[in-house]
């Protein structure tokens, strides 16, 4: 029985991330380029205001492991499609043990409750405090604080999630169920709101405060010469600011992909022991012998 | 039957309470394994050493989806 809703929960968490990584290919690698082309053009331009200072060395050129060719088609759909699977898993596992305490629930209701608890819980907050960045912002020496801090406010977004989710069930046997909704959802954003303003922001961070001042983010800021002129911009904000919003809204299109895929499944799945039900009702009362009371538990349907 | 009406589903008896623990968990564990090769190895920390053709090959997803990246 768990095994056809775990396909189906697969299935729509793959093609979420399929469909994702269309718009991904069509509306994020361009901008993927130009942030790279940044990169290598502020390289350059560093690499001549130490070549005037008399300084030769800070050359770190990454070999190519992989061709932007490979990585730009090939890599960044594997990659999508790789993380809607593994989405789809986990909102699965959280769906049937919800429907099970809320049998209650019209499927495709529930589905689109929980694709929406994910897309917030697991994305929409981390990304409030720490948005997605195209490639030429970050420091290398920083992944592992960052990635420690990013992984920290998952987690912290989810659990907060789930203990808005009881409060809000604690209570609307009390108040009813729009209060109760409304207080799940500002315990909600205080516990997230407390955690972003105690978690750093990336730019302050020790060894960025240390080499590149008091920033809040690791944005490349103006390349300047010795003698203050700026020789190399600032990264254009606008190439950031629309890889941000395609982030989100890829994410949009592989929750919402998972939310109507499987809640559609989910209900077909839910009427045809229903349906089979009915059917053996149908023909035992065209016998004469007594029809049972309850019909018999669908062997068949297991696995 | 073109009206989906939502019957209360049928508790499965025949799957024991194990099973499907078991099922559950080893799903959720999986898409946890993925999410973290996916995300975050070879980035900050590396089960591979200090290989990086899975970051590379992934790399332009990484960003995409939010997470950190070198």
């Amino acid at each position: 029985m768990e095994f056809r809703y775990i396909y189906r929960g697969l299935g729509a968490g793959l093609l979420g991330g399929l469909l994702a990584f269309v718009f991904a290919r069509i509306f994020a690698e361009p901008l993927v380029q130009e942030a790279i082309d940044y990169e290598d053009g502020r390289h350059e331009a560093q690499e001549a205001l130490d070549a005037a200072a008399g300084l030769t060395a800070g050359a770190h050129d990454h070999g190519e492991v992989f061709s932007r060719s490979v990585q730009r088609n090939l890599g960044i759909g594997v990659g999508m499609a790789l993380f809607g699977l593994a989405v789809g898993g986990l909102f699965v596992v959280v769906y049937l043990i919800v429907s099970r305490r809320y049998p209650n629930i019209r499927p495709r209701v529930l589905a689109a409750l929980l694709a929406g608890a994910g897309f917030v819980g697991l994305y929409l907050v981390p990304f409030a405090k720490y948005p997605a960045n195209p490639p030429a912002i970050g420091h290398e020496e920083t992944i592992g604080a960052r990635s420690a801090l990013y992984v920290t406010m998952v987690a912290v977004s989810v659990v907060a999630l789930g203990l808005a989710v009881v409060v809000g069930r604690w209570l609307a046997g009390r108040v009813g169920t729009w209060n109760a909704s409304l207080v799940a959802g500002v315990v909600f954003l205080v516990l997230v709101g407390v955690a972003m303003a105690l978690l750093p922001a990336y730019g302050h961070l020790g060894a960025n405060r240390a080499e590149f001042g008091d920033f809040a983010t690791e944005t490349p800021q103006p390349l300047t010469a010795p003698n203050g002129t700026i020789v190399y911009p600032g990264f254009p904000a606008d190439v950031l600011f629309r890889f941000r919003f395609y982030s989100v809204v890829s994410q949009l299109v592989l929750w919402a992909t998972i939310a109507l895929a499987f809640g559609q499944l989910a209900e077909r799945l839910a009427v045809a022991p229903a349906r089979r039900q009915a059917r053996t009702a149908a023909s035992a009362a065209d016998r004469p012998a007594p029809a049972p009371t309850t019909a018999p538990a669908p062997t068949t349907a297991a696995g | 039957m073109t009206t989906p009406v939502a019957q209360p589903r049928q508790r499965s008896i025949s799957f024991p309470l194990t099973a499907r623990r078991a099922a559950l968990g080893l799903t959720a564990l999986l898409s946890l394994l993925l999410l973290y090769f996916i995300g975050v190895d070879q980035g900050a920390t590396s089960l591979f050493g200090s290989d990086t053709h899975l970051h590379e090959f992934v790399h332009d997803a990484r960003h995409f989806l939010g997470f950190p990246c070198h």
